[in-house]
């Protein structure tokens, strides 16, 4: 009970500074805001499932691809019927939600018995096929085209020169907050430590009685729920939705993103969703502040960025393997505890 | 039945590809317990090495050879310089740096040679055979099923019939014991990554002429159908791979030509699941544990 | 007890550091936006100043679209520059900033944020895509950004009263379909006609043209092929067993050259008819190569711009020379048209006038009567924001891609296709619109 409530003070607390942070930011960054809290939405889910239940996966862009089509045909449905007011978007995210539920259920159900590259190749073909489902069924989904989403614009109470982008700030950072709240509960609750069980050490779980099939399903499904939340998220956001923005380098980049920020923690989550979209621009803007010949400029541009990202997450994971949050705690450590650490020789890590 | 013999023989011939990048997958996985997911980025980098010196000696032989041995080369110093200080860990940070390296090197080819799609040249004729109005084989595929043929053959000799074949087994199954019986596990783990290299590079260079053309981008979905087909298999077998490879080749020429090519990556998925369903390790996995 | 502290205190830490950043990112946010406002002058009209007009674009400069499209843009700027060397257009210096999608919508939906709402551009110029522009028509309507020659064929930019703001350039696929398969109707008369299309609306409304002329029955057979699945031996071996001896196809440069050396491999060579997007001959040969270029001989496309063979239109001469003096990559297909939109719009902005406003550039265009490079007329009006309403025929022989027969003219519905007989514009002695 402890637990619970200081969980909800905590996001309590951040809601209210997050809240305040969207009207001191200017409209383009309240958009990058949105989409960090999307991101976080995935990537929470993400580092729950590899980092507490060791199961790898490869295909959450596809889960998040099944999230966002189930929102924009739910949207599109209510727009055709001329309902335009917001409830609609807690309805179609609240479908998009059950739809990736389900997907991840069947998964689930089909990976549970498989480890290792076995799961990672599964969750890879998932992957690259939820893009080809929709130009199969393309009388639905219109193929590589994708469609547009009709998303309400911002209620009139809030006045007519309020910026879209605050809302839709206000809309992902709601989301984003109550999965963190969730998956907080839920990772130090029983079924977190089931997970962790799973994964340590599988038989030793089974015979102490906790059912591995089943444990690996769940962790499954909340984390599809979760991506799937995410999608919807970004439907709603970019008001469309189409199979490249779902690709396998989505998932191969929430991969990156979990473990960049430290497998296995909720704040390692934040940091990955911070870093997918910042340093993009940030190499972006490194590219173009230099001065290039227009022959040079076309070489780079584009490529520089890749080039530097992939050498980051290179020196990244040899340096400091257990992410941003693993640096930032051994850090923490060693200035909370000086004393412990000459105490405890070749010390016990957690 | 004609269209039936053109679409095996057709399977058979991309089949024969994906086997080539299925054993480098497998040879490195057996070795390091690493899934390398730069092997294709790797492959094309060799593969743009042979492109550039083709085109600037006018022999296709040598920008061969050339390939070839820059895919030993990147091979050797990409596990030596970049692996080996996350071999040990976390089995996810391999993965993690691989993907990095598939940035970078994709990067730095479309910095040095532009992103535009380069043609590569064939040794032999693209033009089929016909037997009573079928097209059956061209020597270009002939060339393709040799190729691939003598590298495995070339793989099985070297693993089974001499002492660095040796070396190199007992490393990938039992590093401690080797070490203490004087093998260089280090030396041996380059290795192995330096001949997975090759024959990704030999791969690249066959089915690289029959698509779009030479590009950074090349080898993703080889890499994919690829990946797929060592997991059918087995990802530590290779006789598994080789099968696993000719199968997905076929699963995807039947697919697209019977039905239609939007289905097929819907199709190689059920055949993954379904094998694995059945065989959770793949068709040749040899049981390791037993549970009761 | 303590373990909880640690956790209380651990997530505090986090808590704390996330929030000095987002600060930080604020921060910079704030300070950006001071130093990004470029919305001087009388009017306060985002993006134009006194000295100069800024346009954003996104495009795919890397990613499996780039090749042969990365050099749109590059060519577009280059004519842009020549212009702000001759002082620029009503004493402005136009700026082009576009920037980096990879073809992939959800980037486009970062960049083209970026553009409008931070760097604060006066307009989208050619935007290039079908499935990545399509996802910013809502933005840059409910933004009231001008949205101008889309780089794409498809009818969705062609919606005046839903998308006001939004113009096409090129011509439709419908309308070119239809020409094309004209010209198959006239000069292969009862031969077997098969058709390839992309399976999205480029290959759709292109298929739509044809069945409008030959006949829902007139196609002996018909498939599609998907970007990501580069085998299309399977489709071509159909075309093969039907006996067709046109074969028409609606396909991106990259598939045109692999069914060509797909065909050759079968031994199959029935007479090509190819869509503007995928005949151009110089990016066909580059991806054929030496070995493969004669496998173009015969080739029929269709263009609506001057051949970049002909040596002997005006056009061709001028952009060739602002492109070689620019230092500029090869000049092929995608330089013309990069130079071709840069002079579309440098008009436009003349037209709009010294006081320029963002509504003022619309109705500029909306006016109409722009003579260029087009061998085909623009038909902008109020109703209509199309761009390019026709295309002539080309054939491929000798190595070269020339224009033969007449110009023609439809519509995307069952209209005619009638002849378009006005001579071509002729550019000035410097190549920069007339005021």
């Amino acid at each position: 009970m402890f637990t619970l409530l200081r969980n909800f003070l905590i996001t309590a607390g951040a809601g209210i500074v997050l809240f305040g942070l969207t009207y001191a930011v200017e409209p383009f960054r309240d958009y990058q805001l949105a989409t960090v809290a999307a991101y976080l939405c995935a990537t929470a889910g993400l580092t729950v499932l590899i980092g507490l239940n060791g199961q790898v996966s490869l295909g959450h862009g596809a889960l998040m691809a099944v999230g966002a089509y189930t929102v924009a045909l739910v949207q599109n449905a209510f727009a055709d019927a001329n309902h335009y007011a917001q409830w609609t978007i807690v309805v179609s995210l609240l479908l998009g939600i059950v739809a990736a539920l389900v997907a991840g259920v069947v998964i689930g159900l089909a990976a549970a018995r498989l480890r290792g590259p076995y799961l990672a190749g599964v969750t890879l073909a998932v992957a690259v096929v939820v893009p080809a489902f929709a130009t199969v069924f393309s009388g639905t989904f219109k193929g590589d085209q994708g469609l547009s989403v009709a998303v309400p614009p911002p209620p009139e109470a809030l006045g007519l020169d309020f910026p879209v982008e605050r809302w839709q700030a206000w809309l992902a950072l709601i989301a984003a907050l109550l999965v963190m709240l969730l998956l907080a509960n839920l990772a130090g609750s029983r079924y977190g430590r089931m997970f962790r069980a799973v994964r340590d050490n599988e038989v030793a779980a089974r015979l102490a009685g906790i059912h591995v099939a089943r444990t690996q399903v769940l962790a499954f499904v909340v984390s599809a729920a979760c991506a799937g939340l995410a999608g919807g998220m970004f439907a709603i956001l970019s008001q469309s939705v189409s199979p490249s923005a779902f690709s396998l380098t989505l998932s191969l980049y929430l991969l990156l993103a979990v473990v960049l920020g430290g497998l296995g923690s909720l704040a390692g989550a934040v940091w990955g969703a911070v870093a997918l979209v910042l340093l993009p621009e940030l190499l972006s803007s490194l590219t173009n502040a230099m001065d290039l010949s227009p022959a040079a400029a076309q070489r780079l541009e584009g490529n520089l960025p890749l080039a530097i990202f992939g050498l980051t997450l290179i020196v990244v994971m040899i340096g400091a393997p257990s992410g941003i949050q693993g640096a930032i705690n051994r850090l923490t450590r060693r200035i909370r505890k000086p004393q412990e650490s000459r105490l405890t020789k070749g010390g016990a890590t957690t | 039945m004609q269209r039936f013999i053109f679409l095996t023989l057709d399977g058979l011939s991309h089949g024969a590809v994906y086997a080539a990048f299925a054993l480098a997958i497998v040879l490195i996985h057996r070795s390091t317990r690493v899934v390398n997911f730069a092997q294709g980025a790797i492959a094309v980098a060799s593969a743009y090495v042979g492109y550039s010196v083709a085109a600037g000696s006018g022999s296709y032989w040598l920008g061969f050879i050339a390939a070839l041995l820059s895919g030993v080369i990147f091979g050797a110093l990409i596990e030596r310089v970049v692996m080996r200080p996350v071999e040990q860990g976390p089995p996810l940070n391999p993965v993690i740096v691989a993907l990095g390296l598939v940035l970078v090197i994709q990067a730095i080819l479309g910095m040095i040679y532009g992103n535009d799609f380069k043609p590569l040249p064939t040794p032999f004729s693209r033009t089929a055979w016909t037997i009573g109005g079928v097209a059956v084989l061209s020597p270009y595929d002939l060339f393709v099923f040799g190729a691939v043929l003598t590298l495995m053959v070339g793989l099985a000799l070297l693993f089974s019939r001499t002492k660095a074949g040796l070396r190199m087994r007992a490393s990938a199954f039992a590093p401690e014991v080797s070490r203490l019986l004087g093998v260089n596990v280090g030396r041996m783990l380059t290795l192995g990554w330096a001949l997975a290299a090759a024959a990704g590079a030999l791969a690249a260079l066959l089915v690289i002429p029959t698509e779009l053309g030479l590009n950074p981008n090349a080898m993703d979905l080889v890499f994919v159908s690829a990946f797929t087909a060592a997991v059918v298999g087995g990802i530590d077998s290779p006789a598994g791979a080789v099968i696993g490879g000719l199968g997905v080749g076929l699963v995807l020429s039947y697919v697209t030509g019977y039905s239609s090519s939007d289905v097929t990556p819907i199709a190689v998925l059920i055949l993954l699941v379904a094998v694995l369903l059945l065989r959770p390790g793949g068709l040749f996995t040899s049981t390791r544990i037993r549970q009761v | 007890m303590t373990h909880a502290m640690n956790r209380v205190l651990k997530r505090s830490l986090a808590l704390a550091c996330s929030l000095a950043l987002a600060t930080a990112v604020a921060a910079c946010g704030g300070g950006g936006s001071n130093g990004n406002n470029s919305g001087g002058g009388s009017q306060n009209v985002p993006g134009v100043t006194d000295t100069e007009v800024i346009v954003g674009s996104h495009q795919p400069l890397t990613g499996p679209a780039a090749p042969g499209y990365s050099k749109i843009a590059p060519a577009t700027k280059a004519y842009f520059d020549y212009v702000n060397a001759h002082g620029g257009v009503n004493g402005r210096k136009i700026t082009y900033k576009y920037l980096d999608d990879g073809y992939n919508p959800s980037n486009t939906q970062q960049v083209v944020r970026q553009l409008v709402l931070q760097d604060k551009v006066f307009a989208i110029l050619n935007g290039l895509g079908t499935p990545t522009h399509s996802g910013v028509l809502e933005f840059l309507k409910s933004n009231r950004v001008p949205d101008l020659f889309v780089a794409s064929g498809a009818l969705a930019w062609n919606q005046p009263t839903k998308y006001p703001y939004t113009f096409g350039y090129q011509p439709n696929y419908t309308v070119e379909s239809k020409v094309l398969a004209t010209y198959v109707k006239q000069n292969f008369a009862g031969q077997k006609v098969c058709f390839l299309g992309q399976n999205d609306d480029f290959g759709r409304d292109g298929l739509s043209g044809v069945e409008k002329v030959l006949g829902a029955t007139g196609l002996a057979a018909k498939d599609t092929y998907v970007p990501t699945n580069t085998n299309v031996a399977p489709q071509i071996g159909k075309f093969k067993a039907a006996a067709c001896t046109v074969v028409m196809l609606d396909t991106v440069p990259g598939f045109t050259a692999l069914v060509l050396g797909t065909a050759a491999k079968l031994a199959y060579k029935p007479q090509w008819v190819v869509s503007s997007v995928g005949a151009d001959y110089r990016t066909l040969a580059a991806r054929l190569g030496a070995a493969g270029t004669p496998l173009l001989e015969g080739l029929i496309g269709a263009g609506y711009l001057p051949a970049v063979d002909d040596d002997s239109n005006p056009w061709t001469q001028l952009f060739k020379k602002i492109n070689s003096d620019a230092k500029g990559p090869e000049f092929d297909g995608n330089v013309m048209y990069g130079f071709s939109v840069g002079y579309l719009f440098v008009q436009a902005l003349q037209k709009a006038g010294k006081n320029l406003t963002r509504q003022g550039i619309v109705d500029a265009i909306e006016a109409g009567g722009f003579k260029g490079p087009g061998i085909v007329p623009l038909q902008y009006s109020k109703d209509n924001h199309s761009g390019y309403g026709g295309v002539q025929i080309a054939k491929i022989s000798g190595g070269k891609q020339l224009p033969i027969g007449a110009v023609f003219t439809t519509d995307d519905g069952d209209g005619a296709i009638t002849e378009y007989k006005e001579a071509p514009a002729v550019p000035t002695a410097d190549g920069i619109p007339a005021a």
